[in-house]
This record gives structure tokens, sequence and C-alpha cells, in this order.
């Protein structure tokens, strides 16, 4: 019997597990997904906590539920994986062998990375809204906070979920107005960026955006520590921005795992091959999600196009066939803009996200990187496609391949 | 893909004037490019660009202002000390390397 083990019951695992379930003989393969917990948390879910349209039971489920018969879950931390033994030893002392590993262990907020944020301010008026916990603190803050300076921060790329921090700010800046503070508040974007966003025709379009909402952008700002007792954010360069309430996204970092077993690049992400996500330093050893260094959004809509092409990768590379799948980077993301209305962008490594619509050229019904009210209600639908659809492995009909289609490419200039 | 002109070197430069071609790059013309963004090279700027071009030659990428401290052992107050404002751009432009790219 073959070992395929899974490291990692989130969106990318789970999403692999189940698909190479399907496609896996069973006589043949033994399929094994290793967790630290049993609670698959809908990250996307969390940037609603804050404001209360979302609580703990619209987020959490159990991570076996999702998991299809004959693949078991192992629940436990994972101290490191030995790749010249193909084999995983957990915190406890047991040891899992493999013949093909799969990395999905993501990516995780940091705070304790940068000196001063974890400190005596942390959850006191410096959150983050990337851990259930932490959003749900944010819940509280919010609702005392009737004046004075919001700043909302990333500390580095690359985060999970890169328009996150935007879409709250956006959603923060709707919410107050909602309760008559906006005059009140002054919201401040920090962003180690040199714009609102990375590539120019949405960086452009989401910057407006803070604009006509009176958002102030404070770019190129890498920080270097946060001084609790005078609420001030510090950057390499000296700058400084001051609070009343963070809420910053704080660097994130692959599993430690993954650098104790010498199998992780400087943020922990695991170098494998952008198209096809094996290793590029072990042949049997696949990372997909969060978890790898491709040059794309960590987010789980990444991780979904990803491991379709993933699935067949697998299956070829089993048998010894050269792998014939391709990812393109392929991404959309619907980005919520505040009163009850969101953008979607689609987009992959060559192509930034454009204008145009989706996913029917010219018919959409949904509009890419403009402001629509069906784009909100496709982000709400989304979580139910997320638990029914999405994780079970069940085909969505998006094609994993970005398409040019009823998008609007802008001249180039001479 | 542009071409343009630096000491009597023809180079390839794209759209922002990132050199796109490391093979065309000298030590004078870093001298050059670093005079035309304000910066006159002492040996802790040259110590940078000989780790971001090493690294990029070894990785295919230009490296990020994370893997110049960790990797490199160049704190990234000292960077921002010798390429102000922007140091990975700054550093990536005199040391001919594409700009860095910001994932999405």
């Amino acid at each position: 019997m073959k070992k395929l083990l899974v490291l990692g019951a989130g969106t990318a695992g789970t999403m692999a597990a189940n698909r190479l379930r399907r496609r896996l003989d069973r006589h043949e393969w033994q399929i094994t997904v290793v967790d630290r917990d049993d609670a698959h948390h809908y990250q996307p879910g969390y940037l609603f906590v804050p404001f209360g349209t979302y609580d703990r039971d619209d987020v959490v489920r159990s991570r076996h539920h999702f998991l299809a018969d004959g693949i078991d879950l192992v629940l436990g931390e994972i101290a490191r994986v030995v790749p010249d033994a193909d084999e995983v030893v957990l915190g406890d002392g047991r040891r899992l062998g493999y013949d093909q590993l799969v990395i999905a262990t993501g990516t995780s907020p940091r705070p304790d990375q940068t000196p001063g944020m974890d400190g005596s301010e942390w959850r006191r008026s410096i959150f983050d809204f990337y851990t259930l916990e932490g959003a749900e603190a944010l819940a509280e803050a919010l609702q005392a906070f009737d004046h004075g300076r919001l700043v909302v921060h990333v500390t580095e790329m690359p985060i999970k979920c890169p328009v996150a921090p935007l879409e709250f700010t956006f959603l923060a800046d709707s919410w107050l107005r909602g309760r008559g503070l906006r005059d009140r508040v002054e919201i401040v974007y920090v962003t180690p960026l040199d714009g609102a966003f990375t590539r120019p025709v949405a960086a452009a379009h989401l910057g407006g955006m803070l604009e006509e909402r009176k958002i102030l952008l404070e770019t190129d700002f890498l920080v270097e520590h946060v001084d609790p007792e005078r609420k001030v954010l510090v950057s390499y360069d000296e700058r400084e921005v001051p609070f009343d309430l963070l809420v910053t996204v704080p660097l994130n970092l692959g599993a430690d795992f993954v650098s104790r077993s010498g199998l992780g690049d400087e943020l922990s992400y695991v170098p494998v091959d952008e198209h096809t996500l094996l290793s590029v330093a072990h042949d049997n050893i696949f990372a997909i999600g969060d978890a790898n260094d491709i040059p794309a959004s960590k987010a789980g809509s990444v991780a979904h196009f990803a491991v379709e092409v993933f699935v067949g990768n697998f299956l070829q590379h089993v048998q010894g066939q050269p792998m014939t799948g391709s990812f393109d980077g392929h991404a959309n993301c619907f980005v919520e803009a505040g009163d009850d209305k969101a953008l979607l962008i689609d987009f992959n490594y060559d192509t930034e996200p454009l204008t145009g619509r989706y996913p029917l050229p010219y018919v959409g019904p949904l509009s890419l990187l403009r402001e629509t009210r069906t784009n909100h209600v496709g982000k709400l639908a989304f979580r139910h496609v997320y638990w029914n659809v999405l994780l079970r492995g069940r085909p969505l009909p998006l094609p994993a391949r970005m398409s040019m289609a009823g998008k609007h490419v802008p001249h180039e200039e001479a | 893909m542009p071409i343009t002109t630096i000491d009597g070197h023809h180079i390839q430069v794209d759209a922002e004037g990132f050199m796109t071609d490391p093979m065309e790059w000298t030590d004078d013309l870093a001298r050059t490019l670093a005079a035309q963004i304000g910066i006159e090279l002492t040996d802790e700027h040259w110590k940078a660009i000989r780790f971001v071009r090493h690294d990029f030659a070894d990785q295919g990428e230009t490296a990020t202002l994370r893997r110049m401290s960790t990797v490199g052992g160049i704190p990234t107050k000292t960077l921002f000390a010798l390429f102000p404002q922007k140091p990975a751009k700054k550093l990536a432009y005199v040391a001919g390397l594409p700009k860095p790219r910001g994932c999405v």
C-alpha cells in the first residue's frame, strides 16, 4: 500500500485530499491528513466578524466532516519532516511514513515578529483580524470606539488575502458612517507598497476609492517597531504614524516546522516550481496553497485553481509520467467596498486585474473592478459554495485557467 | 523594450528604467546609475550590490529586503540609510536587476 500524506486540512489540503481520494485506487493508495485540531475555519469570513455580520458559528466547522470516506485524519502538532527518511515526526513522537508528501500548512500572522506589536497594547488598542480571536476582540473594541485615529496597517508583503486590509478599511468607513461617527474618526491606511495595491490598474482604482472616502494613504512604510506607550508605528526610515486604534496585519510566515525541516525560504515557504507546485528540492514533496512560494496571492481562490492543476499533475507524477498541467497563477476575489457593494478582480501571474465582466465575457453577471451590489451578494453567497462545493472537491463551473475574454486591456503607452 | 544610452553604453531598460539584462551591467554603470538617483557609492553600498547580484544569479529573482537581511546579513535599517525611502527598488536599479516583483 502506498502512502500519500497531506499536512494541513485547510482549504488546499482538504480539496486536494478529497479530489485525489476519488482518483487514486483505494487498494493502492492510503491517504492520511494531519492537522493540529479538528476546527476548519472559513478564513474569508473573519473580515465580517468585527462588524457583527458573522460570528464564530458562521465560520467554524469540523475538519473531518469535510474529508471524504477513505481519508484518515490524524490530529497532532507537526514537529518536522525528514525528507531523507520519507517520514514526518509529530510533536508527541509519532512517526508517519510517506511515499508522497503534500505540504498544505498555509501561512500565519506573526505579531511576535515585530517589536512592540504583541506587547502591552495587544488586543487593547492593537488588533489583528486574521485570527478568529483577533476579529472577535476587534468587534468588541469597535463597539467602544467613537472618536480618534483608526490606522489600518500592513506589515510586510506577502500577506494572506492581500485585498482584505483594504476591504476592512472600506467596511470600517461605511460602518462608522452608519453610526454617525465618521466625522469624529480619522482613517489612515499604512502600507509598505508604493500605492494602495500592487498592480497599476487595480492600485489606481482602489487608491481612488480611498480618496473618495477621505481615507489617508501612507505608502512605502516599512514598520520597524510599534511603540505601545506612545501608540505610534515607527518605520525603518524613522517616520511615525500615531494611532488610537491600530488594526494591523502582522508579518505572515509559513509553518515553523517547514524551516525546522530545512524545507523553507526566509519566510518559511516551500520553494516549488510555479507551474507544477513540485518542490524544487525533493521529487516526492509538493507544496500547495499558501504554504508554497509561488508569486501569486496567498488566497483560497489561488489554492482552488492550483489544486485543480495539481491533481492532474500528481496522478501523472506517481505514474512516472511528465506533468503536463501548468498553473498560470489564476485568482479571483471579491473586494468588499462597504455599503453592501463589492468589486471583483480576476488575474494571473502575467495579467493584472482589469475591468470587464465575469465569468461570461460581456454578460457577467459579475462586473470586474467595479462596485456593484451583485458582487457583494456573490461574496456573501460564496461562504455556502465554500462549505458545500469547494471543500468537498466538487467541480465549480469556473475554468482553472484565466481567460482574457471580456476583459478590457488598457492601451499600451508608446 | 526601450534602449537607452548611459556613459556610451547602450543598455536595455523597462518602462521605469530598470535594466532588463543583468549581463549588460558593469561597476562603472552602477556608479552612473547611482549618481542619477543622488547616491554616491561607498563600500557599504557595494556590499549590498554584490549580494543582490550574486543572489539574483543564484535565484533568478531580485532579493526582497527581508532576504537581504536574513540571507545577506545586511540590516534593513542600514539599507534604508544607504538607499533612502525605497531601498529595494533603488538597490535593484543600481545593481542592474529587474524591479522587485510585488506579489498581489
